[in-house]
């Protein structure tokens, strides 16, 4: 994942639905796991569903980083 | 893509989401709270706890439990008594004016499972109006079906979005937000953003809510397919002139069940089982059999098994569905986790509508200004 407002050169799928896919795969085996695995499964639910939060604080910090 | 698709898919988006913009901000804004519901509910005092001093004596029989529920509610009689899994020092009773009354009119009761002693009524507090609210509108069946006609209108804007989301965002890195540009290209980034990182949890918590919507429905048709037929040997048979031991009851279903414990045994009468028949639904200890129940049907005076079978696929589903839509099965920081993604979803709806008036206002703004140019080139 790379933080930039340049618009990259060439629109591409990878790019563009590369990093939702993998976001999406982990919430969706993290909804599963917490489900079929009890607490080993909770433990990985936590970061595959709580993997979009981890996305949103990584931008905030870049933008607080940016901004100093 | 060609521009004609993406204007179709445009109008397709922006439509589905405003009409269910408010509906969808209300279940967000209720939910939130309800995720929470049970500690809420202890705080406020609203959740009963069983005696400390209890905890560890040997427990009281069902047989007492029943006893003492009746006592507490004399002239009424029991539908229901129900043990949660996570609450071992805990029996739940249900009692109602008859045994096929309204879920509405029915009082609910904590009792300790050790002392049989009274702890208090379930589900009263202010919890029980935000749920009303967020479940049916407090409307009843209509609003269920309503607010599932909002989820359904929900998962086609989260489609039309995920297929806008490559024009707009194809020569953008990931997760860029423009900081230089407007405030309304700054928000279209976050709506963008939010909304295709929480998509998967969106659909999952927005289908399994349209799935609760129909619980009602499905029940009717257990009812009248599997339920019909389980008791169709014994049609014709009278209401039991009296009731068998419940301790004799929750004993045999469980013989006739290994591994599995009693979730809640329906008394004879109750929508859930025939007018001659207690009916025990069967849980397993992992996570997933835990959500599936088996129902026994016995005897309502020898407690003899009478019949057994699966769920049909529907009715797992929905069981299914529902702990995927509360996410109270990872403990708290799930929840948590469940709180900050419905947080971004408040953030994805609010933005898109946000844009929506942005927009509107500029496109309006734009007219005037043509209008009085003409008037101006007229006038000349």
């Amino acid at each position: 994942m790379s933080y930039s407002d340049k618009p990259s050169s060439r629109p591409n799928w990878r790019n563009a639905y590369g990093a939702p896919v993998l976001i999406g795969a982990l919430s969706l085996s993290g909804l599963a796991s917490a489900l079929l695995f009890g607490k080993i499964g909770s433990c990985f639910a936590w970061i595959g569903v709580g993997s979009p939060i981890i996305v949103v604080c990584y931008v905030l910090i870049a933008k607080f980083c940016r901004a100093r | 893509m060609k521009a004609r698709s993406v204007r179709i898919w445009t109008i397709v988006h922006r439509w589905s989401s405003l009409v269910s913009t408010i509906f969808l901000l209300l279940l967000c804004v209720t939910g939130l709270p309800l995720i929470f519901h049970h500690e809420i509910d202890q705080l406020l005092g609203y959740a009963p706890t069983p005696r400390a001093i209890s905890v560890g004596r040997q427990k009281a029989t069902v047989d007492e439990i029943a006893r003492a529920a009746l006592a507490a509610n004399p002239g009424k009689v029991l539908q229901y008594i129900a043990w949660d899994k996570d609450e071992p020092d805990i029996v739940t009773t249900y009692v109602n004016d008859v045994a096929d009354g309204k879920p509405d009119d029915a009082i609910v009761q904590d009792f300790d499972a050790h002392s049989a002693e009274l702890l208090g009524p379930v589900g009263t507090g202010p919890m029980l109006a935000v749920l009303k609210l967020h479940t049916d509108l407090f409307a009843g069946k209509p609003g269920k079906l309503f607010l599932g006609g909002m989820g359904l209108l929900f998962m086609i804007a989260i489609v039309s979005g995920v297929v806008l989301y490559w024009p707009f965002t194809r020569r953008l890195n990931f997760a860029t937000i423009r900081e230089r540009q407007s405030s309304r290209i700054r928000w279209l980034d976050w709506h963008n953003l939010l909304g295709v990182i929480t998509i998967v949890w969106a659909v999952v918590v927005g289908a399994t809510g349209v799935i609760n919507t129909w619980a009602e429905p499905m029940l009717d048709t257990w009812r009248a397919r599997e339920l019909a037929s389980m008791v169709a040997p014994y049609a014709g048979r009278p209401a039991p002139a009296h009731l068998a031991s419940l301790d004799k009851i929750v004993g045999n279903a469980r013989n006739i069940a290994p591994g599995l414990e009693v979730a809640f045994i329906a008394f004879p009468g109750t929508p859930f089982t025939s007018s001659h028949h207690f009916a025990a639904f069967m849980r397993g200890d992992r996570p997933l059999t835990s959500r599936l129940l088996k129902p026994i049907l016995l005897d309502g005076e020898t407690a003899e098994i009478a019949s057994t079978r699966d769920l049909p696929f529907y009715l797992k589903a929905l069981f299914l569905s529902q702990p995927l839509h509360f996410g109270d099965y990872g403990g708290m920081p799930l929840k948590i986790i469940w709180a900050v993604l419905d947080g971004f979803t408040i953030a994805v709806i609010g933005s898109g509508l946000y844009l929506y008036l942005a927009r509107w206002r500029r496109t309006c703004g734009r007219r005037v200004h043509l209008h009085v140019e003409a008037r101006a080139a007229a006038a000349e």
